[in-house]
């Protein structure tokens, strides 16, 4: 297999890295072939079009960390840029290299694309809404447990908006963001943290230069 | 004796069982321990008999009794030992069990495994007065009986342990409260005719430490303290104990009647007010008229407060701090106890103020809230109230009340004193449309924001954590509302809490809050006394540079206190700083990594600069190898980096540690170089660092060197800032001790810009321009440019000064201007001699030195220097008297003074009759050589008038004199010659001389090459020599 299938991978690496900004292509094909791993660990048929939602979102959280669902599903999204519920190995290799080494703009844009649940191109109060309604512990004796929430909302909305049309817009968020590098992730953890990038790229980048 | 046990125990209404408390709790434990440890700790004690057994019905069953002291018959068990009627000393007959001695009572207890609380509570409930039982109907006084003396101590710990929690019994009276209203009531006291009260006074001045003043055993009843109160209309004056439960009034105090005396005549109302009101038609009216009653006890309380956050500043300890912040949360909560409706017995008449925060609501959350924004409102109030409202209460609390500028002076007991002193009725009147403003102003909306946003904050997770903190952010929190808003709603523990979790951004988010809000000085401690230094200590060692860096900022603004700058050292906080600071700042082409070391470093050295203020941890720095890394850092062109860094020096060169190494790592020349920079601050700290190292000559010529003295001379131009001149100044100072400096100084004209600086200035650059100026003039050339540009006269006038500091340099700089003679004419014409004499009464021995040696040219130089001396009335008796100093630079000084006095024969003797004779022969036994040389000198010159030479002779003062010939300090070869050679007019003063072995001495002077010293020596000789050929011709002529 290998002869052939190494001379495949390495040709596509050597597409991939030019078309992807921050891996070169020792690191791209480092990346082909875990992904290739990760692949085959998948039912035949599911195996030819990619990774699916249930191994990405594994790899997200055992990997990278997170946690939380919703934010789980929307980095899965975002990164299936074809949108075809699987996410091919251009996507991979494209994904990371936002995700493990984005420079700030990528990675405003990133956050926004996870954020903007309905892809319309704003993130509206509702969406909002719907990424923070686990974030506050819920006072049982307020009238509306929701209160706290639709108030953490709109302090949100009020930090964001500089429009003032009720809904942050891209150029609000990147706004908001290169003033305050902290809200970036402001609704929902959705980018590794450096201890975690650093382990990854330890195991997926040292492993071939082993062999 | 057994008060405690009787009283301490709250029995319940049953009367035979103790009620469920946590103080019987606490008493029951003591107890048990106290008890069990018996057997051990008192083995001889434990087997005394009881007078009487103590007899209960046990859990316990004879098959527990499985030991060797006891035995077991069926169901009961009794012990081998019997007393002296054969009575077993523990016997067991279920459940009825009897004990006789403290050995069994141990053991038993011990034996019992779960159930020994329970044991002890059924046999205390049975045996109600334990002490009558052991010790029969007579009690043995204390030295009688050892036994009595334990258990005595016992019942002193009990006590102990029931005064301690009368503090937290919720809705009852508290001590705070009392003292709180008593305070109010003493303000109503007065002599005027709308007073309200007489007098209000407390029977006892003594404060225990839970803060009541009656005696313990009355506390045990819930007593507080008792008052006396002088109403206008009632008769006789009332006597008033203030309980736990209620106020009432008593019989009388009396003291004699000891405890039986206090009787309760009243029934109990729940303040003093009330009660008063009840009693006294006359205050009922008056103070309803004022309308001040309740209303003012939150202020107080307030002011209470923030006095003791003041008290902080002087180092108080944590604990008192928490102890009144409990007081004043119990104030509120009782406040809020007494005016719940429905709770309270008496008609109450609440003013409409009081309804109008509308505490309608059952005691929750509301109630809560509403209590905190009246707190906070006076705190606010306080903090930003303008002093447009001046009153004299007003006035001595706005020192305490504006923090940050607030100073750790004075109110050591608050309130009383400034209340009693300050009750006069027109005051009163004044505070009246204050408090109204008070209760009609509401609280900023920000306050409700950010308390609305704490709280979220308190049960978010880390994204709305984050978002709530940048919203937080977008305050002004430069604004010392919003600051103590923060502090108030409990928002600084949850910032501190975050720094505690693993979450980056949501501790910088914290970090850039508390950051800005620690500027504020009352921050700063409820950020110390949370425990926040020592998370942000061990932030520090994060890789996280950005979170580094904030931490160490947030560090240099809290440790602006003592207390924080240990916390921080205590830590290992230092260590971790200096470690911050080592990065390499070159500067041209720095990468963005490179940038942010630098910006880390500079935040590391902020730190410390706020640490080095404490001498301990300016140790500590140079041990964590703190020194080669600030003078890396030395080399930075960013200021905003050489700011701190320097400023850490010049703060450590007060250490000797620090000025020798600020010489040899080369520092000196980065700190001239920055002399020259357009950053104010920056060559402030410089010019500060090299006043503080000037004092060694090498660093001094380091300074010269490197070209520092004409950026030091530039720098005198800046007059506006008088840090910077003050700094300057001093630099100057203390490089002008090198003679090459002055000629540098003479060069760029720096003396005429010195003496422009002797006017108008403020005390600590004047002391420095006279410094400056007092080396400068020795050198001869000198004089005569501070005289032309007319620097005597400013120099003489600031004679009549008062700073200790700058008085001991005007006085060298008039002595060294004295040399010159057209100088002293000036220095005569202005009354200068008689300004220096008068600064010899200066209780500093400094300026007596200082002024006594600026006397000496001031007499040489004078014309008629002899009258002008004997027209200063008593100036001579003066003098001489400060022969009985104990500092040798006075007695010097002093001596040298006499020397040039005794010139003018007259004064002479005058001198001789204050006897100067005697008291300079006194002091010739001394080793130090510059007193030796001056004391010489005087001896020489006071010969020279009728009999003294004899009297020194008489008064043993040759002898020493001839040993100052074996000084190594040529100067007092000179003078001790003079001396001896006027001493050997008298022929015993010969013998004296010859017999110690001054001739020899005196043959090796004569080889001297100065030539007084040589003819003096002959002299000396030739006398001697002439009274032996003498003496010879007498024996055998």
């Amino acid at each position: 297999m290998s002869a052939m299938n190494r001379k495949i991978i390495q040709n596509l690496a050597e597409t991939l890295c030019k078309q992807v900004k921050h891996f070169s292509k020792a690191e791209s094909e480092c990346l082909i072939r875990l992904f290739n791993g990760l692949v085959g660990e998948q039912a035949e048929r599911r195996a030819a079009h990619g990774l699916d939602r249930v191994r990405f979102r594994n790899i997200l959280h055992n990997t990278f960390g997170m946690t939380d669902d919703v934010m789980m599903d929307r980095v899965f999204r975002v990164f299936d840029k074809d949108n075809d519920t699987y996410i091919s190995v251009k996507e991979w290799v494209e994904g990371l290299s936002v995700f493990l080494r984005g420079t700030l703009d990528e990675k405003i844009k990133f956050c926004f694309d996870v954020y903007d649940l309905n892809g319309d191109g704003y993130i509206s109060r509702e969406e909002m809404f719907q990424m923070l309604k686990d974030s506050l512990i819920r006072q049982p004796t307020e009238e509306d447990p929701d209160e706290g929430i639709k108030d953490v909302v709109e302090i949100a909305l009020k930090k964001m908006d500089y429009d003032h049309d009720g809904r942050v817009s891209y150029s609000d968020f990147e706004k908001t963001v290169v003033d305050e590098n902290l809200l970036l992730e402001a609704f929902g953890n959705c980018l590794p943290d450096t201890k975690r990038i650093l382990l990854f790229e330890q195991h997926a980048f040292q492993e071939p230069h082993e062999h | 004796m057994g008060v405690a046990l009787s009283r301490a125990i709250q029995w319940s209404s049953e009367a035979d069982k103790l009620e469920k408390s946590p103080l019987n709790n606490d008493i029951l434990t003591e107890i048990l321990l106290f008890t069990e440890e018996f057997g051990d700790k008192h083995p001889h004690e434990a087997r005394l008999t009881f007078s009487e057994p103590l007899q209960w019905k046990t859990t316990l069953e004879a098959s527990d009794f499985m030991s060797d002291l006891y035995d077991i018959r069926g169901e009961s068990a009794m012990s081998q030992e019997c007393d002296d009627k054969e009575r077993p000393l523990l016997h067991l007959s279920p459940p009825d069990i009897t004990v006789h001695s403290f050995y069994h009572l141990s053991n038993l207890l011990l034996l019992n495994k779960d159930k020994k609380m329970k044991e002890v509570q059924t046999c205390l409930e049975a045996n109600r007065e334990p002490m009558k039982i052991i010790f029969g109907p007579r009690s043995p006084t204390i030295h009688e009986d050892k036994l009595f003396n334990i258990l005595h101590q016992l019942d002193e710990n009990l006590l102990s342990i029931a005064v301690r929690p009368i503090m937290i019994i919720e809705g009852r009276l508290s001590p705070a409260a009392v003292n709180t209203e008593v305070d109010l009531l003493k303000r109503f006291c007065g002599t005027g005719e709308n007073r309200a009260l007489k007098s209000v006074r407390y029977t006892s001045d003594y404060v225990f430490s839970n803060g009541c003043r009656s005696p313990p055993w009355r506390q045990m009843d819930g007593e507080i303290c008792s008052l006396i109160i002088e109403t206008c209309d009632t008769e006789p004056t009332l006597f008033i104990t203030c309980n736990t439960s209620g106020v009432f009034l008593d019989e009388e105090i009396n003291g004699e009647g000891g405890e039986n005396s206090y009787r309760r005549k009243s029934e109990a109302y729940k303040d003093l007010v009330t009660l008063l009101k009840n009693m006294s038609p006359h205050f009922a009216k008056a103070s309803d008229e004022k309308d001040f009653a309740i209303q003012d006890v939150p202020s107080t309380k307030k002011i209470l407060h923030v006095e003791t956050v003041d008290a902080e500043e002087t180092g108080q300890t944590l604990k008192s701090y928490d102890h009144e912040e409990k007081n004043v949360l119990e104030k509120a909560r009782h406040q809020l106890v007494r005016n719940k409706p429905g709770g309270r017995k008496k008609k109450l008449e609440p003013s409409l103020k009081w309804k109008n925060l509308g505490l309608t609501s059952p005691f929750d959350e509301a109630e809560e809230k509403a209590r905190k924004s009246r707190e906070s409102k006076r705190i606010l109030e306080y903090g930003t109230k303008s002093p447009a409202s001046e009153n004299k209460k007003k006035a001595n609390f706005s020192g305490s009340s504006l923090p940050g500028c607030q100073s750790s002076q004075k109110i050591k007991t608050p309130g009383a004193d400034d209340f009693s002193e300050s009750s006069s009725e027109d005051e009163e009147d004044e505070e009246q449309p204050e408090r109204r403003a008070e209760a009609a102003t509401d609280l900023p909306s920000e306050y409700w924001q950010i308390q609305k946003l704490v709280k979220y904050l308190k049960g978010a997770n880390q994204t709305a954590t984050v978002i709530v903190l940048c919203s937080l952010r977008d305050f002004n929190l430069a604004q010392e509302m919003c600051q103590l808003a923060i502090r108030d709603v409990g928002g600084l523990e949850v910032l501190i809490n975050l720094l505690d979790t693993d979450e980056t951004r949501c501790k910088i988010g914290s970090l850039k809050i508390l950051k800005e809000i620690s500027c504020n000085s009352q921050i700063r401690r409820t950020i110390a006394d949370l425990g926040g230094l020592q998370t942000m200590v061990s932030i520090l060692d994060s890789p996280d540079k950005e979170l580094k860096s904030l931490a160490a900022e947030t560090i240099a603004n809290v440790a602006k206190f003592r207390r924080a700058r240990r916390t921080v050292r205590q830590h290992g906080g230092i260590k971790r700083l200096v470690e911050l600071l080592d990065c390499v700042p070159d500067g041209v082409s720095q990468s963005k990594e490179q940038e942010t070391d630098v910006e880390v470093a500079r935040c590391g050295a902020l730190a410390l600069w706020s640490c080095s203020k404490s001498t301990w941890n300016k140790e500590a720095i140079r041990r964590a190898g703190g020194i080669p890394l600030l003078a890396r850092l030395l080399k930075s062109p960013q200021k905003n980096v050489l700011i701190p860094v320097v400023g850490t020096l010049q703060e450590c060169a007060s250490e000797k540690s620090y000025r020798i190494a600020i010489q040899t790592e080369g520092m000196i020349e980065d700190l001239v170089k920055n002399l020259s920079c357009d950053n104010q601050e920056l060559q402030m700290h410089c010019a500060s660092a090299i006043f503080k190292c000037a004092e060694d000559k090498h660093t001094r010529d380091l300074v010269r060197q490197y070209g520092g003295l004409k950026p030091l001379v530039m720098l005198l131009n800046q007059a506006a800032n008088k840090q910077l001149l003050a700094a300057t100044t001093g630099a100057i100072w203390k490089c002008s001790i090198s003679m090459e400096n002055v000629a540098k100084f003479q060069e760029y004209k720096a003396l005429e810009i010195l003496v422009r600086l002797l006017k108008d200035q403020p005390e600590e650059v004047l002391v420095n321009v006279v410094g400056a100026l007092g080396e400068c003039a020795q050198i001869s050339a000198n004089l005569a440019t501070i005289r032309k540009s007319s620097g005597i006269n400013p120099l003489v006038n600031l004679l009549t000064g008062t700073n200790q500091a700058l008085l001991v340099n005007v006085t060298r700089a008039v002595g060294a201007c004295a040399t010159d003679p057209e100088n002293m004419t000036i220095i005569d014409r202005l009354d200068g001699v008689r300004l220096l004499w008068s600064l010899l009464k200066n209780p500093n021995p400094e300026v007596q030195a200082s002024a006594a040696w600026a006397i000496c040219p001031c007499i040489e130089n004078a014309k008629d220097a002899g009258e002008m001396v004997r027209s200063f009335v008593g100036g001579l008796e003066l003098i001489v008297n400060l022969l009985k100093s104990q500092n040798k630079d006075v007695l010097a000084s002093v001596c040298a003074a006499i020397a040039k006095i005794a010139k003018d024969v007259e004064n002479l003797a005058v001198i001789t009759d204050h006897g100067v004779v005697p008291m300079l022969a006194n002091l010739t036994n001394t080793g130090d050589d510059k007193l030796r040389r001056y004391l010489a000198e005087a001896i020489a010159c006071c010969c020279t008038w009728g009999s003294n030479c004899v009297s020194f002779g008489e008064a043993g003062a040759v002898a020493p004199l001839v040993r100052y010939l074996r000084s190594n300090d040529p100067s007092v070869h000179q003078a001790t010659a003079l001396a001896l050679f006027e001493l050997s007019k008298d022929p015993n003063n010969c013998i004296t001389m010859h017999e110690n072995g001054v001739v020899k001495l005196l043959l090796v002077m004569i080889g001297s090459t100065d030539e007084i010293l040589q003819e003096a020596a002959a002299s000396c000789v030739a006398n001697i020599r002439r009274l032996a050929l003498a003496n010879e011709k007498a024996k055998y002529g």
